[in-house]
Protein backbone atom coordinates (compact mmCIF):
# COMPACT_ATOMS: atom_id res chain seq x y z
CA UNK A 1 0.00 0.00 0.00
CA UNK A 2 2.70 2.48 1.03
CA UNK A 3 4.80 1.49 -1.98
CA UNK A 4 1.83 2.07 -4.23
CA UNK A 5 1.16 5.52 -2.76
CA UNK A 6 4.82 6.48 -2.99
CA UNK A 7 4.96 5.45 -6.64
CA UNK A 8 1.86 7.42 -7.48
CA UNK A 9 2.84 10.66 -5.75
CA UNK A 10 3.83 13.25 -8.35
CA UNK A 11 6.62 15.79 -8.43
CA UNK A 12 9.88 13.89 -8.11
CA UNK A 13 11.52 13.38 -4.72
CA UNK A 14 10.59 16.81 -3.23
CA UNK A 15 7.05 16.42 -4.45
CA UNK A 16 6.79 12.91 -3.06
CA UNK A 17 8.10 14.00 0.34
CA UNK A 18 5.70 16.95 0.47
CA UNK A 19 2.83 14.78 -0.69
CA UNK A 20 3.59 12.15 1.96
CA UNK A 21 3.66 14.75 4.73
CA UNK A 22 0.37 16.25 3.57
CA UNK A 23 -1.23 12.82 3.49
CA UNK A 24 0.18 11.97 6.92
CA UNK A 25 -1.16 15.20 8.42
CA UNK A 26 -4.55 14.74 6.79
CA UNK A 27 -4.91 11.21 8.14
CA UNK A 28 -3.74 12.26 11.62
CA UNK A 29 -6.20 15.16 11.71
CA UNK A 30 -9.02 12.90 10.58
CA UNK A 31 -8.20 10.42 13.35
CA UNK A 32 -7.69 13.01 16.09
CA UNK A 33 -10.67 15.21 15.43
CA UNK A 34 -13.26 12.92 13.87
CA UNK A 35 -12.59 9.24 14.48
CA UNK A 36 -11.26 9.29 18.05
CA UNK A 37 -13.93 11.60 19.49
CA UNK A 38 -16.54 9.33 17.98
CA UNK A 39 -14.85 6.13 19.08
CA UNK A 40 -13.86 7.11 22.59
CA UNK A 41 -17.24 7.03 24.36
CA UNK A 42 -17.62 3.43 23.27
CA UNK A 43 -14.41 2.35 24.96
CA UNK A 44 -14.47 1.48 28.66
CA UNK A 45 -11.33 3.52 29.31
CA UNK A 46 -12.66 6.61 30.94
CA UNK A 47 -15.51 5.77 33.31
CA UNK A 48 -15.13 7.89 36.38
CA UNK A 49 -18.57 7.67 37.93
CA UNK A 50 -19.97 5.09 40.25
CA UNK A 51 -23.13 3.57 38.88
CA UNK B 1 18.60 4.40 -15.90
CA UNK B 2 18.64 1.01 -14.36
CA UNK B 3 19.09 -1.32 -17.17
CA UNK B 4 17.83 -4.57 -15.86
CA UNK B 5 19.02 -6.41 -18.92
CA UNK B 6 22.65 -5.73 -18.03
CA UNK B 7 22.33 -6.88 -14.41
CA UNK B 8 24.37 -4.07 -12.74
CA UNK B 9 26.42 -5.21 -9.81
CA UNK B 10 24.49 -3.20 -7.24
CA UNK B 11 21.13 -3.86 -8.70
CA UNK B 12 18.04 -3.24 -6.63
CA UNK B 13 16.40 -6.39 -5.43
CA UNK B 14 14.21 -7.65 -8.16
CA UNK B 15 10.56 -6.94 -7.48
CA UNK B 16 9.03 -10.33 -7.43
CA UNK B 17 5.35 -10.68 -7.65
CA UNK B 18 3.44 -13.45 -5.98
CA UNK B 19 0.31 -13.75 -3.99
CA UNK B 20 2.02 -14.94 -0.80
CA UNK B 21 4.48 -12.04 -0.83
CA UNK B 22 1.71 -9.50 -1.36
CA UNK B 23 -0.41 -10.94 1.42
CA UNK B 24 2.46 -11.05 3.92
CA UNK B 25 3.52 -7.52 3.07
CA UNK B 26 -0.08 -6.35 3.38
CA UNK B 27 -0.45 -7.91 6.83
CA UNK B 28 2.85 -6.42 7.97
CA UNK B 29 1.95 -2.95 6.81
CA UNK B 30 -1.50 -3.19 8.36
CA UNK B 31 -0.06 -4.19 11.73
CA UNK B 32 2.47 -1.35 11.67
CA UNK B 33 -0.29 1.06 10.73
CA UNK B 34 -2.53 -0.16 13.55
CA UNK B 35 0.34 0.26 16.00
CA UNK B 36 0.82 3.85 14.90
CA UNK B 37 -2.92 4.52 15.16
CA UNK B 38 -2.94 3.20 18.74
CA UNK B 39 0.02 5.43 19.59
CA UNK B 40 -1.82 8.38 18.12
CA UNK B 41 -4.85 7.47 20.23
CA UNK B 42 -2.71 7.70 23.36
CA UNK B 43 -1.53 11.15 22.23
CA UNK B 44 -5.18 12.06 21.74
CA UNK B 45 -6.27 10.79 25.16
CA UNK B 46 -3.48 12.38 27.12
CA UNK B 47 -2.83 15.67 25.32
CA UNK B 48 -5.34 16.57 22.64
CA UNK B 49 -8.39 16.17 24.87
CA UNK B 50 -6.61 18.35 27.46
CA UNK B 51 -6.21 21.12 24.92
CA UNK B 52 -9.83 20.92 23.80
CA UNK B 53 -10.94 20.91 27.43
CA UNK B 54 -8.84 23.97 28.28
CA UNK B 55 -10.67 26.01 25.67
CA UNK B 56 -14.05 24.76 26.85
CA UNK B 57 -13.27 25.44 30.52
CA UNK B 58 -12.32 29.04 29.82
CA UNK B 59 -15.59 29.53 27.92
CA UNK B 60 -17.54 28.02 30.81
CA UNK B 61 -15.65 30.21 33.28
CA UNK B 62 -16.52 33.35 31.35
CA UNK B 63 -20.14 32.27 31.04
CA UNK B 64 -20.50 31.60 34.74
CA UNK B 65 -18.75 34.80 35.86
CA UNK B 66 -20.92 36.77 33.47
CA UNK B 67 -24.11 35.18 34.73
CA UNK B 68 -23.08 35.91 38.31
CA UNK B 69 -22.27 39.54 37.50
CA UNK B 70 -25.40 40.17 35.50
CA UNK B 71 -27.37 39.25 38.62
CA UNK B 72 -29.30 36.73 36.60
CA UNK B 73 -31.12 34.26 38.71
CA UNK B 74 -28.70 31.82 40.31
CA UNK B 75 -30.17 28.33 40.15
CA UNK B 76 -28.52 27.62 43.49
CA UNK B 77 -30.70 30.25 45.17
CA UNK B 78 -33.86 28.71 46.49
CA UNK B 79 -35.87 31.19 48.51
CA UNK B 80 -38.63 28.65 48.95
CA UNK B 81 -36.19 26.01 50.21
CA UNK B 82 -37.50 23.43 47.77
CA UNK B 83 -35.22 20.96 46.02
CA UNK B 84 -33.03 22.63 43.42
CA UNK B 85 -33.05 21.53 39.82
CA UNK B 86 -29.92 22.72 38.17
CA UNK B 87 -29.98 22.82 34.38
CA UNK B 88 -28.03 19.79 33.10
CA UNK B 89 -24.74 20.66 31.45
CA UNK B 90 -24.57 24.15 32.91
CA UNK B 91 -21.71 25.32 35.11
CA UNK B 92 -22.80 26.43 38.57
CA UNK B 93 -19.71 26.59 40.81
CA UNK B 94 -15.91 26.45 40.86
CA UNK B 95 -13.77 23.91 42.62
CA UNK B 96 -10.31 24.89 43.86
CA UNK B 97 -7.76 22.59 45.43
CA UNK B 98 -4.84 24.58 46.86
CA UNK B 99 -2.68 21.42 47.04
CA UNK B 100 -2.71 21.41 43.22
CA UNK B 101 -1.63 25.04 43.04
CA UNK B 102 -3.35 28.41 43.16
CA UNK B 103 -4.14 28.19 39.47
CA UNK B 104 -6.15 25.01 39.95
CA UNK B 105 -9.72 26.13 39.26
CA UNK B 106 -12.38 24.15 37.42
CA UNK B 107 -15.98 24.87 36.59
CA UNK B 108 -18.32 22.20 37.98
CA UNK B 109 -21.15 21.24 35.65
CA UNK B 110 -24.46 19.66 36.50
CA UNK B 111 -24.65 15.99 35.48
CA UNK B 112 -22.25 13.08 35.18
CA UNK B 113 -22.87 11.97 31.61
CA UNK B 114 -19.80 11.74 29.44
CA UNK B 115 -20.66 14.86 27.45
CA UNK B 116 -20.55 16.88 30.68
CA UNK B 117 -17.45 15.20 32.10
CA UNK B 118 -15.63 15.99 28.87
CA UNK B 119 -16.00 19.65 29.80
CA UNK B 120 -15.26 19.47 33.52
CA UNK B 121 -16.05 17.81 36.84
CA UNK B 122 -19.73 16.86 36.98
CA UNK B 123 -22.11 17.00 39.92
CA UNK B 124 -24.21 13.90 40.65
CA UNK B 125 -27.67 15.47 40.17
CA UNK B 126 -29.29 13.62 43.06
CA UNK B 127 -26.59 14.53 45.55
CA UNK B 128 -26.53 17.58 47.83
CA UNK B 129 -25.57 21.08 46.74
CA UNK B 130 -22.53 23.00 48.04
CA UNK B 131 -22.73 23.58 51.77
CA UNK B 132 -25.85 21.52 52.30
CA UNK B 133 -26.18 18.80 54.87
CA UNK B 134 -25.70 15.59 52.94
CA UNK B 135 -23.15 14.64 50.32
CA UNK B 136 -22.09 17.06 47.57
CA UNK B 137 -20.68 14.54 45.07
CA UNK B 138 -18.75 15.06 41.86
CA UNK B 139 -17.09 12.88 39.23
CA UNK B 140 -14.12 13.97 37.15
CA UNK B 141 -11.63 12.59 34.68
CA UNK B 142 -8.26 11.33 35.84
CA UNK B 143 -6.28 11.37 32.59
CA UNK B 144 -7.24 13.55 29.67
CA UNK B 145 -10.08 16.01 29.17
CA UNK B 146 -8.38 18.51 31.42
CA UNK B 147 -7.39 15.78 33.89
CA UNK B 148 -9.17 17.60 36.72
CA UNK B 149 -8.78 14.73 39.18
CA UNK B 150 -5.38 13.44 38.01
CA UNK B 151 -3.65 13.87 41.37
CA UNK B 152 -6.45 13.12 43.81
CA UNK B 153 -4.29 10.33 45.22
CA UNK B 154 -1.81 12.98 46.40
CA UNK B 155 -4.30 14.72 48.67
CA UNK B 156 -3.62 14.36 52.39
CA UNK B 157 -6.10 14.43 55.26
CA UNK B 158 -7.03 18.03 56.16
CA UNK B 159 -6.23 19.32 52.67
CA UNK B 160 -8.71 21.98 51.63
CA UNK B 161 -11.18 21.53 48.79
CA UNK B 162 -12.82 24.89 48.18
CA UNK B 163 -16.13 25.40 46.40
CA UNK B 164 -16.96 28.87 45.09
CA UNK B 165 -20.56 29.81 44.32
CA UNK B 166 -21.97 33.17 43.27
CA UNK B 167 -21.69 34.68 46.75
CA UNK B 168 -20.07 32.10 49.03
CA UNK B 169 -16.88 30.13 49.70
CA UNK B 170 -17.29 26.65 51.14
CA UNK B 171 -14.14 25.15 52.59
CA UNK B 172 -14.16 21.37 52.85
CA UNK B 173 -11.30 19.40 54.33
CA UNK B 174 -10.36 15.87 53.45
CA UNK B 175 -11.20 13.36 56.19
CA UNK B 176 -8.56 11.26 57.89
CA UNK B 177 -7.94 7.56 57.54
CA UNK B 178 -10.78 6.62 59.81
CA UNK B 179 -12.82 9.28 61.47
CA UNK B 180 -15.87 8.99 63.64
CA UNK B 181 -18.71 7.67 61.55
CA UNK B 182 -16.48 5.28 59.64
CA UNK B 183 -16.04 7.43 56.55
CA UNK B 184 -12.41 7.42 55.44
CA UNK B 185 -10.86 10.34 53.57
CA UNK B 186 -9.69 8.15 50.73
CA UNK B 187 -10.73 4.76 49.50
CA UNK B 188 -10.64 2.64 46.41
CA UNK B 189 -13.84 0.88 45.47
CA UNK B 190 -15.42 -1.11 42.68
CA UNK B 191 -17.24 0.82 39.94
CA UNK B 192 -20.60 -0.39 41.26
CA UNK B 193 -20.09 1.12 44.72
CA UNK B 194 -22.83 3.74 44.34
CA UNK B 195 -23.14 3.96 48.11
CA UNK B 196 -20.16 6.34 48.22
CA UNK B 197 -22.35 9.14 46.87
CA UNK B 198 -25.22 8.45 49.24
CA UNK B 199 -26.12 11.29 51.66
CA UNK B 200 -24.30 9.30 54.32
CA UNK B 201 -21.62 7.48 52.32
CA UNK B 202 -21.88 3.74 52.73
CA UNK B 203 -25.19 3.84 54.56
CA UNK B 204 -28.08 4.00 52.19
CA UNK B 205 -31.23 5.47 53.58
CA UNK B 206 -29.66 6.97 56.67
CA UNK B 207 -30.54 10.58 57.46
CA UNK B 208 -27.46 12.82 56.99
CA UNK B 209 -26.25 15.11 59.76
CA UNK B 210 -22.90 16.21 58.30
CA UNK B 211 -22.06 18.29 55.24
CA UNK B 212 -19.77 16.10 53.18
CA UNK B 213 -18.13 16.38 49.79
CA UNK B 214 -17.20 13.40 47.64
CA UNK B 215 -14.99 13.20 44.55
CA UNK B 216 -14.96 10.12 42.32
CA UNK B 217 -12.51 9.34 39.55
CA UNK B 218 -11.06 6.28 37.88
CA UNK B 219 -8.31 4.18 39.35
CA UNK B 220 -5.60 3.27 38.60
CA UNK B 221 -4.57 5.96 36.13
CA UNK B 222 -5.28 5.03 32.51
CA UNK B 223 -7.75 2.41 33.64
CA UNK B 224 -11.36 2.19 34.64
CA UNK B 225 -11.09 -0.97 36.69
CA UNK B 226 -11.82 0.74 40.00
CA UNK B 227 -12.76 4.11 41.45
CA UNK B 228 -10.72 6.40 43.65
CA UNK B 229 -12.97 8.13 46.18
CA UNK B 230 -12.14 11.21 48.27
CA UNK B 231 -14.41 12.25 51.12
CA UNK B 232 -14.20 15.68 52.76
CA UNK B 233 -16.26 17.54 55.31
CA UNK B 234 -17.34 21.16 55.49
CA UNK B 235 -14.94 23.03 57.76
CA UNK B 236 -16.59 25.87 59.65
CA UNK B 237 -19.26 28.23 58.44
CA UNK B 238 -19.53 29.27 54.80
CA UNK B 239 -17.66 32.51 54.09
CA UNK B 240 -19.32 35.37 52.25
CA UNK B 241 -17.44 36.46 49.15
CA UNK B 242 -18.10 40.07 50.11
CA UNK B 243 -15.93 39.53 53.20
CA UNK B 244 -13.29 37.51 51.36
CA UNK B 245 -13.15 38.83 47.81
CA UNK B 246 -9.76 37.20 47.17
CA UNK B 247 -10.69 33.83 48.55
CA UNK B 248 -10.85 32.23 51.98
CA UNK B 249 -7.70 31.93 54.10
CA UNK B 250 -7.59 28.21 53.28
CA UNK B 251 -6.84 29.08 49.66
CA UNK B 252 -3.42 30.37 50.59
CA UNK B 253 -2.61 27.74 53.16
CA UNK B 254 -4.58 29.03 56.15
Amino acid sequence: MYTWIWRHLPGGLPGKITGSLVLLLAVSALLLFVVFPWLEPMLPLSDVTVR
Amino acid sequence: MNEDSQQPRHARPVRRSGLGRTVVRGIGQTLITLGLVVLLFVVYQVWVTDEINRGRQSELTQDLRQRWESAAEDPLDRPDGGPARLPLGEGFAFIRIPRFGLDYVRVILEGTDEDKLTEGPGHYPDSALPGEVGNFAMAGHRVGRGSPFLNLDQLDPDDAIIIETSDTWYVYRMLGASTAGGIPGRRIVEPEAVEVVDPVPGRSGEEPTRSLLTLTTCHPKFSAAQRLIIHAELDGAPLAKDDYPDGPPALTGG
